[in-house]
């Protein structure tokens, strides 16, 4: 079952095409990565698919609904949170809560019991009259996820939600987007952060409005990468790069630590090189030498070079 | 539409408002202080004007005349020339406005039968206006002692049912010509605007700068119900400033509401919203607080001050600016809450100037939307 199907959304401004022509899936309840270099196009779809922006072309369904003729339907299924954690500064946490517990609409018990997760998962319980532009950011992080999905929307959009935020609430954060998505909810994440990306079920990346790469972390770092990359372990790693980077049958060199990377077609025939090359020619004593699974790092380097 | 959503920002946007502790002060110190410095300072009753004479009679009939002008509460004899040469300095240094030279023959010709009794007055020119005021009351008081002699020759002569025209000017609705009663309802409808377009404007671009509006643009919140929960709270502040100038004005000045309150209040609201629509065509245009602040100030200050007639008449203006008064809504909403305020008037006197900002709104209101239909496809 498809939460957001999108079928060959376009966006142009004037003559520059911000989004081509893409089409995806996104399963019910699953951690989908949009990942993409600045100005790639994120933002624009984020919002097309939000029901704030008409597309150019093409059509999206979100939750259902189609966001050129039932954008106010695709609104009040979804949650939406900014990289900016559109939260008021000058209010306090409760009258954060309050104001957007109103305007979707919320009364009563139900208000109530959704005001009380919230502060739960902000860890804000009895802190309601604090200022919310004194919180530190990781919280009034969870405080902005809190109140974007106040209203238990299905899908929740998160544009950027870890930006400029430190690695430990990071890590927290990312615990509180499991759990939603364990609860059945859909979250759709951008990210800069590669290594984020890895816990999302799926990812697709786009450069220059075009869809250049989906699957899971697993398939884009095992199909979109012909060669193979060989970890190498030995003493004077320089001298060993400076003399293997003459052979043609090694495309790449680079350093990652103390250790050696190198791109081959054919990592066995390479290793059996490799050893010959560096231990029988040059008496180099070599401790390891691995062929291993590219980082996403790597992955999307790649691609974007290549595109 | 849904009042909860309508009433969640209402409620959002007051707490806001209350928390700038800054903000207030300013925003309702700002028409007391224009009130005090309009009310005092601007002033346009021109009293207490320096005159030095020089009598070269300094006959009976001389002292009789410099006297009646003296008497008044228009002059103060700052004291006599001796010679000629004085006349000059005395006027380039500003020491007097107003400076009276009697000819030596001055009561002689007065008694002749033919005779031809001069004065010269030597006016101030450079403020033109109060030079024509001052122009007025010499003319007058020569008329008025003239009046006086012709009377006395009369009598002499046993004619004593002598009565020609008896002049006694009456002016309505601002009997004692004051400037101020004349002023009020101008001020207020430039401390009303101002309050109006800028705080609504600066509102709506804050959130636009913060990010917040995409937040409130994905929720289920339409526009209309956007801008009525913005627009109420700033109504309430404006008609609270608009309430406090009047109140200052009836305390300070005497200021005396003719009409009806209900009228009065009518046509404010009519004149705050064409305000309102104001600040958001403002912050549709704008994309930062200080562009915002800047337009702001420029659409309502300025032409509220200048074009409105609160000051200037409109009448005087040339035609070409008299067309030009029209873009701003204070000058319909000063001719209705001066006949308001002043005359006692009522709907039917000023129900084309009520027309006039209604349609003043439905403009503004058209043109915020088109813009801001072509800024989102742009955007």
């Amino acid at each position: 079952m498809h939460s957001i199907t999108v079928n060959n959304l376009t966006k142009k401004f004037g003559s520059f095409v911000s989004v081509d022509n893409i089409s995806f899936n996104v399963k019910e309840g699953e951690i989908f990565g949009f990942l993409g270099a600045n100005g790639a196009g994120k933002s624009t779809t984020i919002r097309m698919l939000c029901g704030i922006l008409e597309p150019t072309s093409g059509d999206a369904l979100v939750g259902g609904f189609s966001i050129n003729s039932e954008p106010d339907k695709v609104k009040s299924s979804i949650g939406y949170m900014s990289q900016r954690f559109s939260l008021y500064n000058d209010l306090t946490v409760q009258e954060n809560i309050d104001f957007f517990g109103g305007v979707y609409g919320l009364s009563g018990s139900n208000f109530r019991e959704r005001k009380n997760w919230v502060l739960e998962i902000a860890n804000l319980k009895g802190k309601e009259n604090l200022l919310t532009g004194l919180l530190p950011g990781g919280i009034k992080q969870r405080l902005a996820l809190g109140t974007a999905v106040i209203h238990n929307p299905k899908i929740v959009f998160l544009d950027e939600p870890t930006s400029g935020v430190d690695p430990i609430s990071r890590r927290s954060f990312w615990d509180l987007i499991n759990q939603l998505s364990e609860e059945g909810t859909t979250v759709f994440v951008t990210t800069h952060y590669l290594e984020e990306a890895e816990f999302c079920n799926n990812i697709i990346l786009i450069n220059a409005g075009k869809l250049v790469a989906e699957g899971t972390s697993e398939e884009l770092k095992t199909n979109y990468i012909n060669h193979k990359i060989i970890d190498i372990e030995c003493d004077r790693t320089v001298e060993a790069m400076e003399i293997l980077e003459k052979e043609t049958f090694v495309l790449d060199t680079s350093i990652f630590g103390n250790n050696l990377h190198i791109s081959v077609l054919d990592d066995v025939s390479a290793k059996k090189s490799v050893l010959a090359l560096l231990e029988g020619k040059h008496s180099f004593r070599i401790r390891k030498i691995d062929t291993i699974v590219p980082t996403l790092e790597d992955v999307f380097i790649h691609l974007i070079e290549k595109g | 539409m849904s009042i909860k959503r309508i009433n969640a920002i209402i409620i959002k946007e007051f707490k806001q408002l209350l928390r700038d502790k800054r903000y207030l002060f300013v925003l309702f110190f700002f028409p007391v202080f224009l009130l005090g410095m309009f009310g005092y300072a601007v002033n346009f009753d021109v009293k207490n004007i320096k005159l030095a004479v020089m009598d070269n009679d300094n006959s009976k009939e001389s002292r009789e005349f410099i006297k009646t002008l003296i008497s008044s509460e228009y002059f103060i004899l700052s004291g006599y020339i001796e010679k000629d040469s004085d006349i000059k300095p005395m006027l380039d240094n500003q020491d007097v406005q107003l400076i009276l030279v009697v000819p030596q023959n001055f009561s002689t010709e007065l008694a002749k039968n033919n005779g031809k009794p001069s004065l010269q007055f030597l006016v101030d020119g450079v403020n033109g206006n109060t030079a024509l005021i001052i122009n007025n009351y010499i003319t007058s008081a020569a008329m008025n002692f003239n009046a006086k002699i012709q009377t006395g020759f009369a009598e002499k002569a046993g004619i004593t049912s002598l009565s020609p025209i008896n002049f006694q000017p009456r002016f309505w609705f601002n009997p004692s010509l004051e400037t101020t009663k004349y002023l009020i309802p101008g001020l207020i409808a430039m401390i009303l605007i101002v309050t109006a377009v800028v705080s609504v404007s600066l509102s709506l671009v804050r959130e636009k700068e913060r990010g917040t509006i995409e937040q409130i643009k994905v929720s289920s919140v339409n526009t209309i119900e956007m801008l009525l929960g913005k627009a109420v709270p700033y109504v309430c502040i404006a008609m609270l400033n608009g309430i406090l100038v009047l109140i200052a004005g009836m305390l300070l000045f005497n200021l005396e509401i003719q009409g009806s309150y209900l009228l009065l209040l009518l046509t404010t609201s009519i004149f705050l919203l064409a305000g309102i629509i104001l600040g958001i065509f403002v912050s549709v245009v704008a994309d930062s607080q200080q562009v915002a602040f800047t337009i702001a100030v420029f659409l309502s200050f300025l032409p509220s001050f200048i074009l409105s007639g609160f000051v200037f008449p409109i009448d005087s203006m040339p035609p070409i600016i008299q067309i030009i008064t029209n873009i701003t809504p204070a000058k319909f909403f000063v001719a209705a809450s001066r006949s308001i305020i002043l005359k006692g008037a009522g709907v039917s006197a000023i129900y084309d100037q009520l027309m006039y900002l209604i349609l003043y709104t439905l403009f503004f209101l058209i043109l915020a939307v088109l813009i801001s239909i072509k800024k989102e496809k742009e955007l």
